[in-house]
């Protein structure tokens, strides 16, 4: 049994089952519901015209989905990249599963071909916007996954490497999409031309740190190893055919030329077994979850960010992406909150040290006035003191020379009064 | 001449989109028109733009046209019968109508273009469900299961054979006051399947003397797990296909056996859990009451519930392979269930069972309880589908209120629909408006506060300052005064000094009179 570690969440305790419960009937519960829901699977097929994209299609999923009556896109002539889907419904073995394939005429084959990538990241990208827009509605009904879940990029087979629409194009799409690069019309190449000819292109797409599609490790070492040879054998060279022909008594598809029969099923011949088994019998399924959990989300996420932080520069934004833009906007608020009661209190603090000062002032102006009013006051007492005690002394000279007036004024009362009796007593005489 | 009557809206539909492609030919439902159309659009197609949300799937359309030049009814019958090829009917005006179909464009075209193709040979998609199974099982599976009933009422010993182990469980006391929820995690493993199994106890429910709170923290746990998952989802980075789901996937709400009917407190409780969980009403210790009494008990709940709204779980009956089973699950409901951990010999085999002085109470044994359907349901066969319906119905309604709460819509009032971005930048526009009010109104207030007291100031500086004239005005006054009495007292002693020289004078002269005349 394989021990699970004790994580974040608190107390998950081991227990062993002492009989048997049931659940072990889950998967079978899933397989049946799944099969009730049926399956969606959106292919995009990218390259040159006359790659051989459609008559791939149609071997790939062994059905006309090309035919007279529903002509490919090679059958038209385009002036300007196009991006086109088809959507059939196949069954098999009572599986429904509603394929789309998106076509994309026109690339590459004009003589400027800048920017011919556009139409395609395009189209990929309002998939996934029409599936945030479905996700992010307030009454989710169904969601249907339009998403494109895979692209097959088809090289055409020069046997001497990429070309730089090549690498431009899956360089610009690798983080949008699961690429998967595909020699086209292998039959050109010789298995020893082919072997170089993968190589250099790995070579080439290591070096330009292009992500192709990568077939996940799985716990199985048997799956492992088939696994290893798979890689081992990228770019998958393949040759597609709508036609029948019998080799050996066997009915095969293949392409009959005058010196023998390129047969498409053939693992010898080209790999196109290999693809078939890898994009449909063992990983359409990772496929679709590589493109739910890592390309879709990639796209949310830039399209929330660039929603919230619209105008905040990087640095500050990569701590906020674990949030969803509500809960971000929540703390802003919080911070804002808190800025400002800081700000509130600065300003109090400020304001409150300006309005002791002032009062400061206020008192000491008082106090000042009071002390000069004091002043003036003892001053003018002692002024007044002074005039008094001037009067004072003025009364006093004056009553004394009054006094002495008054005995002048007898002395001479007198004097005159004796002359006046000496006159009376002169003439006696 | 295809008539309108034969026409499905559908295709009337798909015909006014692929005229739309043709700008030449909207409105126009003459023959000679269709035939253009027929040569137009082969080059019709590849003159739309590369790219519009919704006009691309119409791409497929342009092959059919061809053979429609023979008689219309009977291809347009055949077109049907192939599955919805395009076909032109009569074409009506469209853009009107095309505009107002808006986000359910895709679903109708798709619903229209697909073609069913037979294949000619095995291609190998229907290993398509072991796949995702294989993941699944690679991922492991997560169940919660929530227990609400009384204290004692065998929830732990339920959950024990249930699952044929022994969870660590201390009995509760019947003094809590009040109700909490205890959740517990373990991981058990079965063949080669990995399950996460949450079970969460709600101790001390219906022990208080008043009850009318109890379900408030069960409400609450719920929504809890419901919110936590809506954060997770709204997270710009995002990680949901390893979250550790909480949610609750099933109620298992125990019954006390009275044999008399619900409790008002059992009714309560499920009405305000019917919208939230999936609920599957359990009798418990079911050995308590006797065949026919159980019978008429559970027709007696049934009906109350029915009668009360209570919108239990119903076991699925649209997949054909288990809708038989379930059907016939679903009229024994609410399940009769006995659990036991102890072994009883029971003639040569060993069972679980509970041993009576009267006889043994074989858990396993139909006849006795409904264990064994109560296991076959909740675990064999409809876990899955538990799952489900958690995340597509009971979650959804949360997320929907949840949502509508903080305001989103999906439309405006002039019924466009809002696009995740413009809902965000409004709600953001909004909040930074918000945080700009606040900031003016706090600066405002400020402001405010400092003319008042600077007008206080003001007017104290103001009292100061005509005090202090008026103090100056007083000494002023007093000085005048001392002066007025000095320049008096001066005026005095000027006037007496005049006197006094005046007699002194005066007395001079005299006195030489007076010798004068002594001598004489």
């Amino acid at each position: 049994m394989i021990e699970r570690p004790e994580t974040a969440v608190p107390s998950i305790a081991q227990r062993n089952l002492e009989g048997y419960v049931g659940f072990a009937n889950l998967p079978n519960q899933v397989y049946r519901k799944s099969v009730k829901r049926g399956f969606e699977f959106t292919l995009m097929v990218v390259g040159e015209s006359g790659l051989g994209k459609s008559t791939l299609i149609n071997s790939l999923f062994l059905t006309d989905l090309y035919s007279k009556d529903y002509p490919g896109p090679s059958q038209r002539i385009k002036k300007t990249v196009q991006v086109e889907q088809s959507k059939v419904l196949i069954k098999e073995g009572g599986v429904q599963l509603t394929l789309t394939i998106v076509d994309t005429p026109g690339f590459g084959d004009a003589v400027d071909n800048s920017n011919c990538w556009q139409p395609v990241i395009n189209y990929i990208d309002s998939k996934c916007e029409d599936f945030l827009n479905a996700e992010s509605r307030v009454n989710r009904r169904s969601m249907p996954d339009n998403r494109v879940h895979c692209c097959l990029y088809f090289i055409a087979p020069s046997g001497h490497g990429l070309k730089p629409l090549d690498i431009e194009f899956m360089k610009r799409l690798h983080d949008k999409v699961n690429v998967i690069p595909l020699i086209a019309k292998a039959d050109t190449l010789t298995p020893e031309e082919c072997q170089l000819f993968k190589k250099q292109i790995m070579k080439e797409i290591q070096e330009h740190k292009i992500k192709i599609y990568e077939f996940p490790d799985t716990e199985d070492d048997e799956d492992n190893k088939l696994i290893r040879k798979i890689k081992e054998k990228m770019p998958l060279a393949v040759v597609g055919s709508n036609v029948v022909i019998e080799v050996n008594g066997k009915k095969v598809r293949g392409r009959q030329y005058p010196w023998g029969v390129a047969e498409v099923e053939n693992g010898e011949h080209c790999d196109f077994t290999v693809l078939r088994n890898m994009l449909i019998r063992t990983h359409m399924q990772n496929l679709k979850d590589v493109t739910n959990n890592v390309h879709y989300e990639n796209y949310r996420s830039k399209k929330l960010a660039a929603v919230t932080c619209n105008g905040v520069d990087n640095s500050k934004a990569k701590g906020q992406l674990t949030k969803s833009p509500l809960a971000q906007m929540e703390e802003e608020r919080r911070d804002h909150v808190m800025k400002m009661k800081k700000m509130e209190a600065e300003m109090e603090q400020v304001f409150e040290m300006k309005v002791k000062e002032k009062r400061q002032k206020l008192k000491d102006s008082e106090a000042e006035l009071e002390r000069r009013h004091e002043q003036m006051k003892r001053n003018l007492e002692a002024q007044y003191k002074e005039l008094e005690e001037k009067r004072r002394v003025f009364e006093a000279e004056k009553v004394n020379w009054e006094a002495q007036q008054k005995i002048l004024e007898q002395q001479k009362l007198d004097a005159s009064k004796t002359m006046e009796k000496n006159k009376k007593k002169g003439k006696i005489f | 001449m295809v008539t309108h009557g034969c026409l499905p809206v559908s295709l009337h539909v798909l015909a006014c989109n692929v005229s739309s492609g043709i700008p030449e030919l909207s409105g126009s439902s003459s023959d000679v028109a269709m035939l253009k159309s027929v040569e137009l659009n082969k080059e019709g197609v590849s003159h739309r733009n590369p790219l519009s949300a919704a006009a691309s799937p119409l791409a497929a359309c342009s092959s059919p046209l061809p053979a429609l030049l023979g008689p219309h009814s009977v291809h347009t019958s055949t077109a049907l019968s192939s599955g919805g090829g395009c076909s032109l009917g009569p074409l009506p005006q469209t853009t009107a109508h095309r505009s107002a179909m808006a986000a359910t464009d895709v679903d109708v075209f798709s619903n229209e273009e697909k073609r069913s193709l037979s294949l000619g040979g095995h291609v190998g998609f229907d290993s398509l469900p072991d796949q995702l199974v294989s993941k699944s099982v690679t991922q492991g599976f997560c169940f919660n299961i929530l227990c609400v009933g009384e204290t004692g009422i065998g929830k732990s010993t339920l959950m024990n054979t249930l699952f044929n182990t022994m969870f660590e469980n201390e009995e509760a006391s019947h003094y809590q006051n009040g109700v909490y929820l205890r959740p517990r995690t373990y991981d058990l493993q079965e063949s080669n399947v990995h399950l996460k199994l949450t079970i969460v106890d709600t101790v001390g429910f219906g022990d208080q003397i008043n009850k009318e709170d109890s379900y408030k923290p069960i409400v609450d746990y719920i929504d809890t797990q419901f919110e936590n998952y809506l954060q997770e989802e709204l997270k710009i980075k995002r990680s949901l296909f390893n979250y550790h789901d909480t949610r609750i996937h099933i109620c298992l709400y125990f019954i006390a056996p009275t044999g008399h009917s619900l409790k008002s407190l059992d009714l309560v409780t499920m009405k305000k859990l019917d919208s939230k969980v999936n609920i599957i009403p359990i009798i418990a210790k079911a050995d308590t009451i006797s065949k026919s009494e159980l019978h008429k008990f559970k027709i007696k709940i049934m009906s109350e519930l029915v009668s009360n709204g209570v919108q239990i779980y119903q076991f699925p009956t649209d997949d054909e392979t288990v809708s038989e089973i379930n059907a016939s699950m679903n009229a024994h409901l609410p399940f009769a269930v006995v659990g036991s951990v102890e072994e009883v010999k029971v003639g040569n085999k060993t069972v679980r069972a509970r041993q009576y002085p009267w006889g043994v109470v074989q858990v396993e044994n139909e006849s006795h309880c409904d264990f064994v359907k109560l296991r076959e349901m909740l675990i064999r066969v409809n876990m899955e589908d538990l799952r489900e319906q958690t995340h597509a119905r009971h979650y959804e309604l949360y997320r929907r209120c949840k949502l509508e709460e903080m305001g989103f819509k999906d439309t405006d009032p002039d019924s466009q629909p809002f696009s995740l971005q413009e809902t965000y930048e409004a709600k953001r526009k909004e909040f930074l408006g918000d945080l700009q009010r606040k900031e003016e109104e706090m600066r405002q207030m400020f402001v405010n506060k400092v003319k008042e007291t600077e007008a206080e100031l003001k007017e104290k500086e103001r009292e100061l300052h005509d005090k202090f004239e008026q103090l100056k005005r007083m000494h002023q006054e007093e000085k005048r005064k001392v002066e007025e009495k000095r320049r008096d007292l001066e005026e005095e002693m000027n006037a007496f000094n005049r006197k006094k020289v005046a007699t002194e004078t005066l007395s001079l002269s005299q006195p030489l009179k007076k010798d004068k005349d002594k001598k004489n």
